[in-house]
């Protein structure tokens, strides 16, 4: 039996990262997810991590992808305009395939936007935000145990797949707080990155010989290597105009694509017999479930799939919903991001239809339970 | 007697990708030189750049090597260095780097007095992107994004890491080579933030275009436009005028970043311990 | 240099003072070595360096200093007899 606390969506994420192994913590303060970062700032220093809050968001991600270059499992938290800076570096973490974490308690944007408001609009640059092709792992909890739960999963898809992973909450489910039972240790497994069991002089820091996920050795452990943000070969080094590029750059992708199986997770309610679908994820999920369920109450053969992995986008499962059901819903706090990815899967067997909310609020049960009557 | 550098350089490198009278290929014998001086084990230092000519440098070196993104090898320093603060870490930049895009992470890294060694090697020039105005680009200088005299003003890097709180403050050239050995030994047996501006010739994209001959030319002027320090410091203002100090030019006592945190880390797991927490 | 040198050719210059080594693979041309010698020891073959007038040396190391490429090495040789100066002179 483990440890039951009252936490916020945000302190749960810093459990998360503790229970998970995280020792290195690199942020700057934007709201909605500063106490992340203020709750982390609190444990790291007594078991003797590293929390740094540097000059501005571009430097935490460059600080994380140093730490866990020199072995550590790091982890930052943000939101809109930091996502929106962090790119570039975010980006140098997926070619060079380092396993750090990142928060983003998404608020009311574009610009400095709605701080102390709800969103679900980071989501597509979550999946395209730093230029180029890159393989994509986002997480997505709606609730408070989940966070804590999907934090020590992004960690271990971090590790396992040496890539950075996201995980990506509103600011009321980041903000929120619920009662959750924090696991003993040992309950939930932590993983650890493959190391190279080679000679130094054999270790190659990309050496697609040695599978799609090539150990990866710490920096300062005796075995030296040079990694660069230039497109490089197997031995790290650039390469220009090279057909590698493409076989590695493809090689980056199957890590996620070739392993959906494992990586997507979702929630299935009531879905088996479902003539309605209502597809959401965090505090749209908390709406829908409610929905659903009241309409199952008027007769209505309601379901909700909520996914817990948004990226990779749950294709396989949207395509057989949609070769079932009349009309998939997606409710989300944007003006329509999610739904663009469900109406490509659903290939126009179903109809899909958007509820779409940016003004501070979340989306009601009500307001999708008046959808599903009206198109169900 | 032939320094042997192969130990150093990583097989099958060389020749590097410097054009012909680059002075990066002078300094960066010389970063070899005094690296072997001191004795410090390859595996025990890491050397992070950003990107420009001088950030291509660690790609050359057999030490734990990182190039990453225009301005910010500082921060993945940064936390190389916090989460080994037992090894050294080393930073090559360069002028625009490190200080127009590089400019916050420079001046945190600088007030945070943290163990990091930053070389900056400043040729005047954005030199990898052909020849674009840097905030060293000498006033009038002809650069393709000043195509009639650059009027911007220029940063003195010396001053700007003193006055961000840089505890190691020094300046070399390429021409002034045994002394550019013992700088950088300086720079980087100091524990705090050293700042060693290395003074730099891009003959390709900056000296043909400013009445430079040749790269020997370049090196010429280092010759004649630095004085040491101490000179610097006697002469009467009309003597130094165009000129510039080379040296140390600046040592301060600081607490360092990395020893300040972790002795917070000590005290706090003492005090843990002592509650029987 | 002595690993690469085994790989790299090398035209290699001797008198009894001083042995000149240049490597004409990483040589670029840029002359830096050739004009600041004071004693005018080298000269250029096309685009690389060559040595003109080895005697003329006084192994002031200036050439090697300052070459950026690792193509130009001198190494002083031990007289029989005679006292060494120090070590990196």
């Amino acid at each position: 039996m483990g440890t039951l606390k009252l936490l916020q969506g945000n302190e749960a994420c810093a459990e998360g990262a503790l229970y998970a192994g995280c020792t290195f913590f690199a942020g700057y303060p934007i709201t909605p997810s500063t106490e992340v970062a203020e709750y982390l700032a609190r444990r790291l220093p007594l078991t003797g991590g590293v929390i740094l809050q540097m000059e501005d968001e571009i430097a935490s991600v460059g600080a994380i992808i140093g730490a866990s270059l020199a072995g550590k499992k790091a982890m930052t938290a943000t939101s809109g305009p930091g996502f929106s800076l962090k790119q570039e570096n975010i980006g140098f973490g997926m070619l060079c395939e380092v396993p750090i974490v990142i928060i983003d308690v998404m608020r009311g944007g574009p610009s400095t936007g709605v701080p102390t408001g709800p969103s679900q609009s980071d989501i597509m640059q979550c999946k395209w935000g730093t230029h180029g092709d890159h393989p994509v792992i986002c997480l997505t909890p709606a609730y408070v145990q989940e966070i804590f739960s999907e934090t020590v999963r992004a960690f271990n898809l971090a590790e396992r797949y040496r890539t950075p992973v996201f995980v990506a909450f509103d600011e009321i489910v980041g903000h929120m707080r619920e009662r959750i039972e924090i696991p003993d240790k040992g309950v939930l497994p932590v993983e650890n990155r493959r190391r190279p069991t080679c000679s130094p002089s054999e270790y190659m820091p990309f050496d697609e010989t040695q599978g799609d996920v090539p150990p990866i050795a710490d920096f300062f452990s005796g075995y030296r290597q040079h990694i660069t943000g230039l497109n490089h070969a197997s031995d790290g080094f650039p390469v220009n105009a090279s057909p590698r590029i493409h076989t590695d750059e493809m090689r980056l992708l199957r890590k996620v694509e070739g392993n959906r199986k494992d990586i997507i997770r979702y929630e299935t309610v009531m879905l088996e017999d479902a003539e309605v679908v209502v597809f959401a994820y965090g505090v749209s999920g908390r709406s829908g479930k409610n929905a659903v369920e009241l309409a199952r109450a008027e007769g209505i053969k309601a379901g909700l799939f909520r996914p817990l992995t948004i990226w990779p986008f749950p294709e396989e499962e949207v395509a057989e919903l949609a070769s079932r059901v009349k009309v998939i819903i997606v409710p989300e706090l944007s003006l329509g991001q999610i739904v663009l990815e469900v109406e490509r899967c659903a290939k126009g067997r179903c109809h899909v239809e958007g509820i779409f909310r940016v003004d501070g609020d979340p989306i009601t049960p009500d307001q999708i339970l008046g959808k599903i009557k009206e198109v169900g | 007697m032939a320094f042997n550098y192969d130990p150093y350089i990583r097989s099958g490198k060389l020749p590097h990708i410097w054009c012909p009278g680059c002075t990066f290929g002078i300094v960066f014998k010389s970063l070899l030189r005094a690296v072997e001086s001191m004795q410090i084990p390859k595996d025990d230092i890491a050397l992070v750049s950003g990107i420009g000519c001088a950030s291509r440098l660690p790609g050359y070196v057999d030490w734990n090597t990182l190039h990453t993104a225009h301005g910010r090898a500082i921060p993945f320093a940064t936390g190389l260095k916090m989460a080994r603060p037992d090894k050294k870490v080393l930073v090559v930049s360069g002028d625009g780097d490190a200080t127009a895009i590089g400019g916050n992470h420079f001046i945190h890294a600088c007030r945070r007095n943290i163990d990091i060694t930053v070389i900056v090697l400043n040729n005047f020039i954005y030199g990898m992107t052909g020849g674009q105005h840097s905030p060293t680009t000498p006033v009038g200088h002809m650069a393709t994004t000043m195509p009639f005299g650059n009027v911007d003003p220029t940063f003195n890097i010396p001053a700007l890491a003193k006055g961000a709180g840089a505890t190691w403050v020094g300046r070399g050239t390429a021409y002034h080579v045994p002394a550019l050995d013992k700088l950088i030994v300086g720079a980087v047996e100091h524990k705090g933030l050293s700042v060693l501006e290395i003074i730099n010739g891009c003959p390709t994209t900056h000296g043909r275009r400013n009445k430079f001959r040749s790269p020997t030319d370049m090196l010429l002027w280092m010759k004649e436009t630095a004085l040491p320090v101490s000179a610097f410091e006697k002469f009467p203002a009309e003597k130094t005028v165009g000129k510039f100090p080379i040296g140390v030019l600046y040592k301060g006592e600081g607490k360092e970043y990395s020893e300040t945190y972790f002795a917070m880390v000590e005290h706090l797991q003492k005090k843990q311990e002592g509650r029987g927490d | 240099m002595a690993k690469e040198q085994a790989v790299e050719k090398i035209e290699a210059t001797e008198n009894e003072k001083v042995k000149i080594s240049i490597i004409p693979r990483f040589c670029k041309g840029c002359e830096i070595c050739v004009k600041l010698c004071p004693t005018k020891v080298l000269g250029m073959d096309m685009f690389t360096v060559k040595v003109v007038d080895v005697d003329k040396c006084i192994v002031c190391m200036a050439c090697e200093l300052r070459c950026p490429d690792f193509a130009i090495f001198v190494e002083k040789k031990k007289i029989e007899g005679t006292k060494d100066k120090a070590e990196g002179e």
